[in-house]
């Protein structure tokens, strides 16, 4: 199983699309790990330099709709391939949600509130997040600051982290 | 309680429930291109597990980059091709024969009322207007799709819209569309189905329905769906001749994929386009929609007519009625891709093709082409394009570009002037 584990990249914006995770030009390779340099590229959002902006970080934090656009699965697989396993967001696209699980990743929901006070809080602090699966827990840290927030997890979607992902799921299962 | 026809479809194809709100159904039809399939495949081998769950149930296309750009468009084919091979998957449409997939997959009769379908691609939607439900994935759920013919999903929750008025002149389902959309948002049917129903879907043929359930993806919606009627029999009437005895007999089988009077809806929405005028998006989202006449003069570089939304014999018979005797601006490139071969041919024996190369069009192969911004009328930054395809994100017609999607009969209109205008069938 991976660990969601690891320090905080701040996406201050909704709807960020597919696309701008990975554009649409690199839908030609044919192996996940070419992807890698290449994350965030297109991203709209002031300020943001997706080479020095993702360095060393592992966790996404970001507002609603994450992942919306195309259902290139290409888009999880980016993040994945530079270490990235644990996205939490106000709402994330269906297809984006599923294929981060599909993949053995964790795509957290966590309510308007909590994430704006997230935002106020951690928002431009080393923040570093670490994952209590067990308990459905984000322990959330910066400076000496420490915040505990609860996730919604399925047992269904527990298990896919647990096998890997839904291949090896489904295959030993139908 | 009565059941929608999402719900129908659902019920009827539920295999496990391995938690409260996913179902795995069992998959009628995976259909596959060349974009999403092929890392599939090398994950599958990568795996040990290359194997398919029912070859004559699987059909692949190679369209989004056909012909073959460079080295690595042409290994995606490649391994697509070498796979449908390996595998025996009979319907493969390779160049010469491919076409662009929700266009060729419907035309050859692969979508049927009540079936359960998926597909690496977000606008597998399309083929709800069927009546079927049909949902993109992504590559992991494809995979196995692929290895075990089932989905997970969670059960759906439906939206209706019925769409009332009378339609005037020169407004046609993709202004629908764009109304929808501009009015829910891009996530106001997110995780939902949205039914489409009401007198001016009865009265649309399937291309049109295919227009409206194509773009349900752009409001977040997993599907879009109409009922399947006698328009849905007589389209597919050639595929299911030997299956029933009369039109009528395959209605009464279809008939059960239709909701019930008293089945819960998550909300019920009237959408009336008495008056309703052409529609076009004016930003980077697919909702943001105002009426072309709010856009008239803006300047544009190229237009562009094909795609999975509009590249239908309908479409370009509108668009061409709007070229008709007229040339394509000076300033401005014109494209047209008609999305299948049978498309092609048909506007070719219609007389279509002429008023297009007379209008001074370039006519592309069947492809998604520039619809991706891939191949065939990449946009240059700055550019801007008037575009039947389905998506205007930044970048998506090529770096920089702007994307204003709109009806063919705008497209063309817009191709004659130079800038954004309405057509002359729209007379309000
Ligand atoms: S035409 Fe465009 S939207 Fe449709 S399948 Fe091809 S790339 Fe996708």
């Amino acid at each position: 199983m991976k660990k969601f584990n690891g320090k905080v990249l701040f996406l201050d914006r909704s709807d960020i699309n597919t696309d701008e995770i990975i554009p649409a030009k690199y839908l030609t390779e044919v192996s996940k790990k070419a992807l890698k340099p290449y994350l965030l590229e297109d991203l709209n959002l002031e300020g943001f330099n997706p080479q020095i902006d993702t360095r060393c970080k592992s966790v996404i934090i970001t507002r609603a709709n994450f992942g919306c656009g195309s259902s290139r699965e290409h888009a999880p697989w980016a993040l994945e391939v530079n270490g990235f396993f644990l996205v939490i967001a106000q709402s994330f696209a269906r297809i984006f949600r599923q294929n981060m699980f599909n993949c053995g990743m964790l795509a957290a929901e966590l309510p308007d509130k909590t994430i704006n006070y997230i935002f106020n809080t951690f928002s431009g602090k080393e923040t570093f997040i670490e994952t209590i699966l067990e308990k459905k827990e984000f322990i959330i840290k910066a400076d000496d600051l420490i915040e505990k927030v609860n996730f919604v997890l399925s047992d269904f979607d527990l298990s896919l982290l647990k096998s890997g992902g839904w291949v090896e799921y489904a295959d030993s299962k139908y | 309680m009565g059941k929608t026809i999402a719900e129908k479809i659902f019920d009827s194809h539920q295999i496990d429930n391995p938690s409260e709100d996913i179902h795995v159904i069992r998959l009628d039809a995976v259909f596959c291109h060349e974009i999403t399939t092929p890392i599939a495949i090398n994950d599958l081998i990568g795996r040990g597990k290359d194997r398919v769950f029912d070859s004559s149930k699987i059909k692949a296309v190679i369209d989004h980059v056909t012909p073959a750009k460079d080295s690595k468009t042409a290994m995606q084919g490649k391994i697509l091709r070498d796979w449908a091979r390996r595998h025996d998957i009979r319907n493969f449409f390779d160049i010469g024969r491919n076409g662009v997939c929700h266009a060729i997959f419907p035309e050859k009769g692969f979508a049927r009322p009540g079936y359960t379908i998926i597909m690496g691609d977000s606008h597998t939607c399309t083929y709800g207007a069927f009546g079927a439900f049909a949902a993109g994935v992504g590559t992991t759920a494809l995979e196995v799709g692929i290895l075990k013919g089932v989905c997970a999903f969670r059960y759906p929750k439906t939206i209706q819209i019925q769409i009332t008025g009378r339609v005037p002149d020169g407004v046609f389902s993709k202004d629908i569309i764009l109304s929808i959309i501009g009015r829910l948002g891009v996530n106001g049917a997110t995780n939902k189905i949205i039914e489409f129903t009401g007198p001016v879907v009865e009265k649309m043929s399937m291309e049109a329905r295919m227009t409206l359930c194509n773009m349900a993806i752009e409001a977040g919606a997993t599907c879009g769906i109409c009922y399947p009627d006698m328009t849905t029999v007589e389209y597919l009437w050639e595929f299911i001749k030997n299956e029933y005895t009369s039109q009528e007999t395959a209605l009464k089988a279809y008939e059960i994929y239709v909701s019930d009077p008293d089945a819960q809806y998550d909300d019920l929405i009237e959408h009336d386009v008495g008056n309703l005028s052409p529609q076009i998006t004016f930003g980077y989202k697919p909702d943001h929609v105002r009426p072309v006449k709010d856009m008239e003069g803006v300047k544009i570089d190229q237009v562009y007519i094909g795609s999975c939304t509009n590249g239908r014999i309908e479409d370009l018979r509108v668009a061409a009625q709007v070229l008709k005797n007229n040339a394509v601006h000076e300033s401005v490139r014109g494209i047209v891709s008609p999305a299948t071969p049978t498309v092609y041919l048909r506007a070719l024996e219609e007389g279509l093709i002429q008023i297009f190369m007379d209008a001074g069009f370039c006519v592309t192969n069947p492809t998604c082409g520039a619809c991706l911004g891939m191949s065939n009328g990449v946009l240059a930054e700055g550019e801007v394009c008037a575009s039947t395809t389905n998506r205007n994100f930044n970048g998506r017609m090529g770096k920089g570009g702007m994307v204003h999607l709109m009806s063919p009969a705008t497209a063309a209109a817009t191709a004659i002037a130079g800038h954004i205008t309405n057509s002359k069938l729209f007379k309000g």
